[in-house]
């Protein structure tokens, strides 16, 4: 029987750079996927960091599907009916080749590196779930077990780039059960308008593209946050929150969603589009505390699977696209030095992690999830103040602006004691510092 | 913390949205099954019904649940919010399940 250097579990961002890093360094490798063809199963907002990507394909510029490049980011602070409050950054400086970042439509993208994938010389086979891994009674892992027929299959180190739900590495015990403290349960809609009509809305030119990043009493006192992404000729809104809170209230993810899509602010940069898709997906958003075993005898695992999300910077894929990659590159460097895949040997990919931005991310927001969990009022209380301050000092109404001063701090410390803000402060500080 | 839901946010008809999806369903081989009935009737807030976003759990009278999987997003959400554990939860066979045109 045929016997793999790797099998990868998984064509999403952490899947396709290990394959492809391994098969380019001439490793004989077998990337198994769920979905009908690679992309089908896998949803992201979606925003392309170019960094992670260039690392591993220089000039996928040229070839790849990229809907827009970012030129101007705006967050929003929102609450669930009226005002919107925010920031808006555009900088010339910023917005310049090589583009730093891009919105992409996740199915389109993840074909394209799948190709790329295939013309690497991996063996990539679709349409083939993998159930559970195989083991030896020492507890090595020494292959994977699929649905069909016949369908164990052995390799010398297998990857799990299976997706959030990390079934595959609980279901063997190399990991405990995933938990609903550290899971955001995201929406998402993708909305079809003429690229003029959307350049128009939104101040674009040629292929500039925006993101909007929205925080506040949209998400109705749930620690999540909202999104909308222009791409070349639709929209993509999105709503998050983290499942704990979810559980405990009655709002459906659809509502939420609705809410959003309705809110005076963001209704009529929506009017007349066309719905074609309606996807969710989990995003790990444990950060650090909440990391797994990273590794074990003949075994890895990458992206979601491994909770590499920084949450607090919306950022995932190109933590995943780097953690595929760097998992890749421990193999083949032993591989190089004929050492075996075993634990000893693969603590090198949790070395390359630490020493990268992955690591040192995740862990100085390590306490950001504890943060918001306990602090919620971080993201219902002040949006809402900052709406009726704003009301108050754009109001020209007779009053005086000391007067009006006056009475914006006066409502701050009708919601929170003079030594609630000042604790806010501290907490907010410590946790994001 | 202390969630209130001060706003009614619209009754929405998630088949409408779902309707836009692709899927191949595999008809007769459900990927998501209730373990054990009984332990629904005892559940209070059954939170599969509010957080699916697909609206596939539907609770009926008596305290039952009502599970159809054909229109699964398969993000794994009802899995965690069973507090009993009562959701065995798989992936559908290969290339059956949602598709995603766009993703």
């Amino acid at each position: 029987m045929e016997k793999f250097d790797v099998i990868v579990v998984g064509a999403g961002p952490s899947g396709n750079a290990a394959t492809y890093t391994l098969a380019k360094a001439g490793l004989n490798v077998l990337q198994i996927e769920r979905g009908e063809s690679p992309g089908t199963k896998n949803v992201q907002g979606a925003i392309l960091y170019a960094d992670a990507l260039e690392k591993i394909i220089p000039d996928f510029r040229s070839s790849a599907p990229l809907e827009r490049h970012i030129a101007e980011q705006r967050m929003w602070l929102m609450d669930e009916n009226q005002a919107c409050t925010g920031m808006t950054y555009r900088d010339a400086r910023f917005s310049q080749e090589p583009y730093n970042r891009y919105t992409i439509i996740r199915a389109r993208f993840d074909r394209w590196f799948s190709d790329q994938v295939k013309g690497a010389g991996a063996l990539v086979v679709c349409e083939t779930t993998v159930t559970e891994l195989l083991r030896e009674k020492s507890g090595k892992v020494i292959g994977v077990r699929t649905e069909r027929e016949h369908g164990d299959i052995y390799a010398d180190c297998v990857i799990l780039a299976d997706g959030a739900n990390a079934l595959l590495g609980s279901r063997a015990g190399l990991r405990p059960e995933i938990k609903a403290a550290d899971m955001a349960l995201a929406v998402k809609e993708v909305l079809f308008l003429p690229k003029e009509t959307i350049d128009a809305r939104f101040n674009l030119n040629g292929n500039q593209g925006l993101v909007i990043e929205i925080a506040g009493n949209i998400t109705h006192g749930m620690v999540g946050t909202g999104f909308l992404y222009t791409n070349k000729d639709s929209i993509s809104v999105g709503i998050g929150c983290m499942l704990s809170d979810m559980k405990r209230q009655t709002l459906t993810p659809y509502q939420l969603l609705e809410g959003l899509k309705c809110h005076p602010t963001v209704k009529p940069l929506l009017d007349g589009a066309e719905m074609k898709e309606y996807a969710a997906h989990l995003i790990p958003e444990g950060g650090y505390k909440a990391l797994p075993t990273l590794y074990g005898d003949g075994w890895l695992v990458v992206g979601d699977s491994a909770g590499f999300v920084n949450a607090v910077h919306r950022e995932g894929s190109n933590l995943a696209m780097t953690s595929g990659r760097m998992a890749a590159e421990s193999l083949i460097a032993l591989k190089a030095s004929r050492k075996s895949f075993d634990a000893a040997n693969l603590a090198e990919y949790k070395r390359r992690l630490d020493n990268s931005f992955v690591m040192e991310d995740l862990k100085k927001y390590e306490d950001v999830p504890d943060f918001l969990a306990e602090q919620s009022h971080f993201l219902n209380v002040y949006p809402r103040f900052l709406g009726d301050a704003a009301k108050e000092f754009f109001t020209v109404d007779g009053v005086s602006k000391r007067a009006k001063q006056q009475k914006i701090m006066a409502e701050l410390k009708g919601k929170r004691s003079l030594l609630g803000l000042l604790g806010d402060a501290y907490r907010f500080w410590r946790a994001f510092r | 913390m202390n969630i209130a839901n001060e706003f009614a946010l619209p009754t929405i008809n998630v088949e409408a949205k779902l309707f836009q999806n692709r899927y191949r369903v595999d008809t007769g081989r459900p990927h998501i099954k209730v373990r054990n009935p009984t332990t629904c009737l005892t559940c209070d807030l059954k939170p599969c019904t509010v957080c699916c976003p697909a609206g596939c759990w539907r609770a009926e009278e008596g305290g039952k649940i009502d599970l159809v999987v054909d229109g699964c997003l398969e993000c794994g959400t009802c899995r965690l919010v069973c507090d009993a554990g009562n959701v065995d939860w798989n992936y559908p066979r290969g290339g059956f399940g949602i598709l995603f045109k766009f993703g």
